[in-house]
């Protein structure tokens, strides 16, 4: 709405492709992961355990607050100057004796990689974990052109080798438990035998023999960036383990994938995001080694630098007043460890690279709403709020969750597309589908969302997670994720009544509303479930309060 | 640069110019936070000291004349550890038969640099430090003569750093401000370490798995 009140922009926003989108949407897949009973068990565990850490050291800082201010307030600067601030880091890039690429999307950022390790002669590189690159498919576009990528972190080694997907940000691989990646270790790691013990001290041992020679000897490495710094083009990587200083300090090409919105403005801001990310990220007051490095230093690391900045959708939501904030992320997952939904699904059931909170709203808005299986992630949230609580950069993924389930739901009908345009030309809308039970029930929630009073009905009768379920309970698992969310938040009462007594009495009041906001009106929906469609309780607009 | 670096680079800006059609002009940020630090000197050092064990680094006070013997003793009695070439000799032990340093010379492009498998052989590494961070409990190396290039304070499996006790600030935005920004920087908070084995903390996988600490003042 806001988008035609300011003008069209001159631009039409170009999505990302890549490692975005579900197989499958959220609700199927998150029904499917629910069997897995040990993946839920160690999600658990590890979102329990890092948030119990998080909360100790955030407790410590008497200025907590403030940084989180700042650190929003910087990345609003940052999004406000992006052009200046990009072009003012390839310059003082190149003045070191680096050189920046640039990359549309992400085939094109692949191109341009494998390209670099071509021209090298290499046929071997060594990873640092990065989301960027993942988001790519990078591994799987070197693969195809005849190049080993190694990943060295631990945890993505498990990945790697499991031939498995990550399941966490920070902890990718904590799905497994310790006996599991003792097999896949003594599968695939040639030096380790039957004497190799399940004990993660044992294992990280093995890690550590097997990948030593690797630093060693190859000559590229690939990484992602946590930040980059617009006013001396200083690039940083934040890590644990040392895989990452060996991939950066070691190998002669070191080529660097970074999102455009990973820019900071000045040296200087580091102070703020450096004091968020660790304590937010791992629960550390810091982490054990950040390295920080600056085009080329002659004599020291890698003589032959690079980076590509990505776009792959960014600027697409960066076109979004209401969910640009999205691009503020720090990728600390903070948000997936208090969140109740990520708890009972894991992190697989998003598809996408970014799971839990940030992905339910970043992945579709990198791809478009208009993406089928996207379209289903904005509903994977309970929006109980201690994802917005506990970011570090405040973003506000609630309310960016309930802007999106509303563009999603006038997508479906036609009233907008993805081009940035508001109203939507037929050429572009979504092929019209008969309207899915999704569908119905998300203009119930998008209603119900639309107003605090609302919403704090909702907060105190709990059932906005039954909605997203759906008459038919396929995501069975709703008692659990209100239970999450009672442990995150104090309910000051029961509900009155049941949802599906509430329910059959406002379903008509959301097609009022839909109609005036010139969607499509009740014609268009067909109401399957007999309450819906005889409202019990009318009159419609009875005081919420005394629900 | 390139037809395809030149197109791209104005499709990129052009799409976040128009991205931001509605021209958002945020308030700049507040640094309300604590930039400068309130505390008493003894009371940082202690601060940085009680992080450091929490991290499982080993942290040992010394003077300029229990330097060496310290540094001796840490090494033990046989031991080839590299230093770097503007490191104070006054602070290393004797050398003996058995141990003995080895200096490398900042720059990798140098005949007597020290090649990786040469490092990847020697038993440790003694270097200084620029400014290490209390309430983070974070040692910051840029590079500096004394310090070595990125190499020697990684490879090695035993680092022994000395902390001079002037260089000890309690807050980040103090210890940044102390560093120069386009030097390679590496910021070590204790020895390396995972947790990503049922969240099971290891310290020591790539980086070295020891990590000393020497307060000197
Ligand atoms: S959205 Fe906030 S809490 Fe979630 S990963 Fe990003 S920075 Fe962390």
């Amino acid at each position: 709405m806001s988008r035609t009140a300011l003008g069209m922009p001159a631009v039409r926003p170009v999505h990302g492709h890549g490692r975005l989108h579900t197989a499958v949407p959220f609700p199927e897949a998150a029904e499917a992961e629910l069997g897995n009973t040990q993946m839920r068990a160690n999600i658990r565990h590890a979102t329990h355990t890092i948030r119990g850490k998080r909360a100790r050291v955030v407790e410590e800082l008497p200025d907590w607050e403030e940084l989180r201010s700042a650190g929003s307030a910087i990345k609003e600067q940052v999004m406000a100057h992006l052009p200046e601030l990009l072009e003012q880091f390839e310059a003082n890039v190149t003045a070191r004796g680096g050189t920046v690429h640039w990359a549309r999307d992400a085939e094109e950022a692949n191109r341009i990689i494998t390209g670099l390790v071509q021209a090298t002669g290499s046929t071997d590189v060594i990873k640092i974990k990065s989301m960027a690159t993942q988001e790519i498919a990078l591994d799987d576009h070197l693969e195809a052109h005849g190049i080993t990528a190694t990943e060295t972190d631990l945890a993505e080694l498990i990945v790697q080798l499991g031939h498995d997907r990550p399941s966490h940000i920070l902890v990718p691989a904590i799905h497994k438990n310790r006996h599991e990646i003792r097999d896949i270790f003594l599968e695939q790691m040639p030096e380790t035998d039957e004497s190799l013990t399940a004990e993660p001290r044992d294992l990280a041992e093995a890690a550590r023999k097997h990948l030593r020679e690797k630093f060693l000897s190859t000559s590229v490495a690939i990484s992602g960036a946590n930040f980059g710094v617009a006013e001396t083009g200083t690039l940083t990587v934040v890590e644990s383990e040392g895989n990452g200083r060996m991939c950066l300090t070691l190998p002669e090409t070191l080529i660097t994938v970074m999102g455009i919105e990973k820019i900071v403005p000045t040296f200087e801001d580091l102070e703020v995001f450096l004091q968020l990310l660790p304590r937010s990220s791992t629960g550390e007051r810091m982490n054990p080694y950040t390295s920080m490095w600056t085009g080329v230093t002659p004599g020291d690391g890698p003589q032959d630098v690079h980076v590509v900045l990505l776009d792959n959708g960014r600027s697409a939501v960066l076109s979004d007043p209401k969910g640009r904030s999205a691009l503020h992320c720090i990728r600390c997952s903070a948000c997936l460890n208090v969140c109740p939904v990520y708890e009972q699904a894991g992190g697989h059931a998003y598809g996408s690279t970014y799971p839990g909170p940030i992905g339910a709203i970043l992945s579709p808005q990198l791809t478009g709403i208009t993406s089928e299986q996207n379209a289903s992630l904005p509903y994977a949230s309970s929006l109980c709020g201690a994802c917005y609580d506990v970011c570090p950069v405040k973003i506000n993924i609630p309310e960016i969750l309930v802007h999106l389930r509303d563009e999603d739901v006038r997508t479906q009908h036609g009233e907008r597309s993805d081009d940035g345009a508001a109203a939507a030309p037929a050429r572009t809308r979504r092929t019209p589908k008969a309207p899915s039970q999704m569908d119905l029930l998300m203009k119930g929630a998008s209603f119900v969302m639309s107003s605090g009073r609302r919403m704090a009905l909702a907060e105190k009768g709990l059932p906005l997670g039954r909605v997203v379920a759906g008459k038919d309970r396929a995501i069975s698992w709703l008692p659990g994720v209100v239970g999450g969310w009672t442990d995150e938040r104090d309910i000051p009462a029961p509900p009155r009544e049941s949802f599906r007594n509430w329910w059959a009495g406002h379903a008509g009041e959301t097609d009022q509303r839909l109609a005036a906001d010139g969607a499509a009106g009740p014609a268009d929906v067909p109401h399957d479930r007999p309450g819906d469609a005889q409202p019990v309780d009318a009159p419609h607009d009875r005081p919420e309060e005394d629900r | 640069m390139s037809t395809a670096h030149t197109e791209a680079k104005a499709e990129i800006l052009a799409r976040i110019r128009g991205a931001l059609h509605d021209a958002p002009a945020p308030a700049p940020a507040a640094r309300t936070y604590r930039r400068t630090s309130g505390r008493a000197g003894a009371e940082v050092i202690e601060m940085l000291e009680d992080r450091l064990v929490d991290y499982k680094a080993g942290v040992h006070r010394e003077t300029p004349e229990s330097l060496p013997g310290r540094i001796a003793e840490l090494l033990g009695a046989s031991a080839r550890y590299v230093v770097p070439a503007g490191i104070d000799t006054a602070w290393l032990p004797e050398e003996t038969a058995a141990r003995r340093a080895i200096a490398d010379p900042n720059d990798a492009r140098t005949p007597s640099a020290l090649g990786v498998r040469e490092l990847n052989a020697v038993d440790a590494v003694v270097t200084s430090s620029t400014v290490s961070c209390a309430e983070t409990g974070t040692i910051f190396l840029t590079g500096r003569p004394d310090e070595g290039r990125r190499a020697i304070s990684l490879v090695p499996d035993h680092h022994i750093c000395i902390v001079p006790l002037e260089t000890v600030v309690e807050l980040i935005p103090e210890a940044l401000a102390r560093i120069e920004p386009t030097a390679p920087v590496t910021m070590i908070s204790g020895p390396s370490a995972t947790s990503d084995i049922e969240l099971e903390r290891v310290e020591g996988v790539h980086g070295p798995r020891r990590l000393d600490v020497i307060l000197l003042g």
